[in-house]
């Protein structure tokens, strides 16, 4: 089984999220990147899912230079190989449009991708991909598991679940709870530095957005504290006050 | 050119982010000067179909197939695709929902159009400039992005546009979609609904626990409470990572983002990560033991308390609320 993981490299969870030139650029003055919380969760299920020589997985990225210390890391955690398109990541449709051009020149039975990116929360890649190379997506999954040559895969809908079964090729965007993301050890860290990480060029593709400015929310108002001697009040002030119930 | 929405359905019945999205699709083709298509597909009845007229759907095109009873996302993008083309629609108006998400990258695909997803404003129409205000890096930002093609994608945020009554005549038509069976290899094999809970992306009240609870042996006072007051739970991400609550619960930038009416944290400190996630709520209760907690910075009301304290007084009280309405 041969089992391609996209992945992104975004800013750390923990980042003050700012911006420059007139609020038309992220500040990435100072931001440190990891490998996006969704990806490595699909990263870590393709290990699982290969474990014992059942597979190989390739992480697909992309990425300007920069972004090799996030691939390192993925091969670190467990990836065969790397590809990374040398490209500035425009949006959803510029990169599922490069991943789709590797991928039908280099087939795949499984494509995993997180489910969204924490820094654009498009959802957007696994669908897109799909529908470019003609196969089966389902844009968040809570579980995946393999049975011969069709995945069982379990997808969050409002209010429940459903299990579906997909025959290979298809393309997953995972969530959690579908793997316990893994630490790379010493040895994937040293073994990391010799795996085959290809760049290759990007394929030209129409623009269809552009971000134009970023705004931060509004500030909140003053916390109105509530005794607790007096805490019933609250529901009150929700009633009157606030109306929202 | 008309606007064309997808009006998703939940057990034959339209859901409020489906009245919340024909409503925003309603004010665009107004905006534009032209008319509303709404799409269905599944085992709808007539009259859940002719509500959508009180939204300010013009017609309504009814996709009544025995192959897409159930949702399978490749097949109803080509339906809702095809339909676009056959309206002439250029803007496909959808709900970020679970389903949303599947449904407008290939849908935006197929039309070659860009995706303004997680859309939390109407958008603004200047001559040939198209831009709408998006959510950006986990709610800690937002993102007026432009949309440069012909076609256009918009999927909007559920609770980040109100519904809004317009009558019109609301005529349903059937509409035959032609259906391949390449995009039927997906099969469903069980669908199990938790019934008796409130979706969490689509409500308006969310109670949510964290590790002030001390355990998943006390969420029963934040089941009452919600249930009461008609609300989702949720809960923190170490609260799922420690296996006391499902991952679906988790609400923050690693887990589902929401922006409900009201959001009622209970013993939960507000990490950046989980204020990502529901910093968007309308209003925000926090109720924590520590007075020097972050999220009382960005809380509407707050109690500082020990939740097995405050919380049956607040059960108490919405009883007491409740026996007067």
């Amino acid at each position: 089984m041969k089992i391609l993981v996209c992945i992104s490299n975004v800013p750390d969870t923990t980042t003050k999220i700012t911006f420059t030139d007139n609020n038309t650029q992220f500040n990435t003055n100072g931001v440190q990147f990891i490998l996006n919380p969704y990806d490595e969760i699909a990263l870590s299920r393709a290990i699982e899912l290969t474990e014992g020589g059942k597979g190989t997985i390739t992480v697909i990225n992309v990425g300007e230079v920069a972004t090799e210390a996030t691939i390192r890391k993925a091969l670190a955690i467990g990836a065969d190989d790397a590809v990374r398109i040398n490209a500035k990541p425009h949006d959803a449709w510029f990169v599922s449009y490069q991943i789709a051009d590797y991928v039908k020149q280099n087939a795949f039975d499984l494509i995993l991708a997180g489910r969204e990116s924490i820094d654009y929360n498009g959802s957007k890649v696994a669908g897109m991909l799909g529908e470019l190379l003609d196969i089966p997506s389902v844009s968040i999954i809570k579980k995946l598991d393999i049975d011969g040559d069709k995945g069982i895969v379990e997808r969050e809908i409002e209010g429940g679940k459903e299990i579906l079964v997909i025959p290979f090729p298809f393309v997953a965007g995972a969530a959690e709870g579908v793997a316990e993301p893994k630490i790379p050890n010493m040895r994937g860290i040293m073994s990391a530095r010799t795996k085959p990480l290809n760049v290759i060029e990007p394929v030209e593709v129409k623009v269809t957005s552009e971000i134009l400015n970023y705004e931060t929310p509004a500030p909140r108002g003053q916390v109105k504290l509530i005794a607790v001697d007096d805490s019933a009040s609250l529901i009150g002030l929700l009633h009157t006050e606030a109306r929202v119930i | 050119m008309p606007v064309l929405t997808y009006a998703e359905n939940a057990g034959g019945k339209f859901k409020k982010s489906t009245f919340e999205a024909v409503s925003y699709a309603r004010a665009i083709a107004d905006q534009t000067n032209t008319s509303l298509t709404a799409i269905s597909i599944g085992d709808v009845s007539a009259d859940e179909l002719n509500a959508l007229g009180k939204y300010g759907a013009d017609k309504v095109l009814n996709v009544s197939n025995d192959q897409l009873k159930q949702f399978v996302n490749q097949a109803y993008a080509s339906v809702i695709a095809d339909a676009a083309a056959k309206e002439g629609a250029n803007i496909v108006v959808l709900s970020n929902s679970f389903s949303g998400r599947g449904l407008s990258p290939r849908i935006g695909v197929k039309l070659q159009a860009g995706i303004a997803d997680g859309a939390v404003a109407l958008p603004e129409i200047s001559g040939d400039k198209f831009t709408v205000k998006k959510t950006a890096f986990s709610g800690k930002a937002f993102a007026t992005v432009q949309l440069t093609s012909v076609n256009k994608v918009i999927a909007l945020v559920p609770n980040s546009y109100k519904v809004v009554e317009k009558q019109t005549a609301g005529k349903v038509e059937d509409f035959n979609a032609d259906i391949k069976q390449s995009d039927l290899k997906a099969i469903i094999k069980e669908i199990v609904q938790a019934t008796d809970k409130v979706s969490l992306p689509d409500a308006e009240i969310v109670v949510s626990g964290g590790r002030g609870l001390k355990g998943p042996e006390n969420w029963g006072m934040i089941e009452e409470l919600a249930g009461l007051l008609g609300a989702a739970t949720a809960c923190s991400k170490p609260v799922s990572d420690a296996d006391w609550r499902p991952h679906s619960e988790h609400v923050g930038q690693t887990g589902i983002a929401i922006s409900p009416n009201l959001y009622i944290a209970v013993g939960i400190s507000g990490a950046i990560q989980h204020l990502a996630g529901v910093s968007s709520s309308k209003v925000i209760v926090v109720i924590n033991k520590d007075p020097e907690a972050p999220f009382f910075k960005v809380a509407d009301y707050g109690i500082v308390g020990d939740a097995f304290e405050v919380v049956p007084k607040l059960i108490a009280a919405v009883k007491e609320y409740k026996a007067t309405v």
